[in-house]
């Protein structure tokens, strides 16, 4: 599982990764996801199964993350407000 | 006679420069403290072009990865990706009653696909206040990603955190309307080249016969 998260002027960066599976693995992982969840990011898991469409999940802890998840990512949490500043 | 003209030209010429040269010196600093500050205004701090055309790539990489084929097709030949609303209902072989439009930096257009008629704008950001390289704007295709990925997942949160405003507060109908025309006109195109099969003239993505095509249809 990677955890990544999208960043300005960088695109997604790599906050994480390793196997769930792997206790000191997901342990890493776990911290890297509360250190963002603390930071006000949110996270979301995209989601392919087979013969479904496209989707992604919003999750509030590592606990709702799907154990077969390959990514997890964070983005800035939305606010409402204009958009027109800040270049 | 000659000698003496020379002398007092150049006497001359040399007296001028004496009296101009502090207004000379006067305007090349003013000159060159303007050109330094509209330079500063022009490229914000640490804002770097070639940078930024990386983070683009990357995030339309991701975004690629995360949306269905015909979702980035639609995105790559048009600049805006629609996302149905009332996703259970859709699901369900039933019409959306509303949809939505993501541009990029932009808010999200509500409209009803049936009539085209435009409904609401909702303003929402993803500011990144840690702004790593002095600003807080995720790169277009990443926010294009955030608000799908928002709107697919939990549309009713991302709904009540945005601004809504009536249309034409920030993206100008005429030019929705023209968006609409043209998605309209994209997937006739692609439903065409879906019907005549892969191998055909004139059917270049094989991909279009993604089966999401026709949900919605």
């Amino acid at each position: 599982m990677k955890l990544l998260r999208m960043k300005p002027g960088h695109g997604e960066i790599v906050l994480a990764e390793g196997d769930v599976d792997v206790p000191e693995q997901e342990q890493a992982l776990i911290e890297a996801f509360r250190r963002e969840l603390d930071a006000g990011m949110w996270a979301a898991v995209p989601t392919h199964s087979p013969g479904a469409r496209r989707e992604a999940e919003l999750v509030k802890s590592f606990a709702e993350v799907p154990r077969e998840a390959e990514r997890v990512i964070f983005f800035p949490r939305a606010a409402g407000g204009s958009l027109e500043t800040d270049r | 006679m000659a000698l003496g003209l020379g002398t007092a030209a150049i006497l001359l010429v040399v007296l001028l420069w004496e009296l101009a040269r502090p207004t000379v010196k006067r305007a090349l600093a003013r000159g060159r403290r303007i050109w330094t500050q509209s330079r500063l205004v022009s490229a914000p701090a640490g804002y770097d072009p070639g940078r930024e055309r990386r983070a683009e790539l990357r995030a339309r990489a991701l975004l690629r990865s995360c949306i269905e084929e015909r979702d980035w097709a639609m995105y790559r030949d048009l600049g805006f990706l629609r996302v149905w609303g009332a996703q259970a209902e859709c699901e369900h072989g039933g019409h959306a009653s509303y949809a939505y439009l993501i541009y990029p930096h932009k808010p999200l257009v509500a409209y009803v696909p049936q009539t085209g008629a435009l409904l609401n704008e909702y303003c929402v950001a993803f500011p990144d206040h840690t702004r790593p390289y002095g600003s807080s704007r995720l790169p277009d295709s990443d926010d294009v990603l955030a608000k799908w990925m928002a709107l697919i997942a939990d549309e009713r949160r991302l709904i009540a955190d945005a601004n809504m405003h009536l249309p034409g507060r920030q993206v100008d109908p005429a030019r929705v309307r023209r968006d609409l025309a043209r998605l309209a006109r994209w997937e006739r195109e692609r439903a065409g080249r879906a019907t005549r099969g892969p191998g055909l003239p004139g059917s270049a993505d094989p991909r279009s016969a993604d089966r999401a095509d026709t949900l919605h249809a």
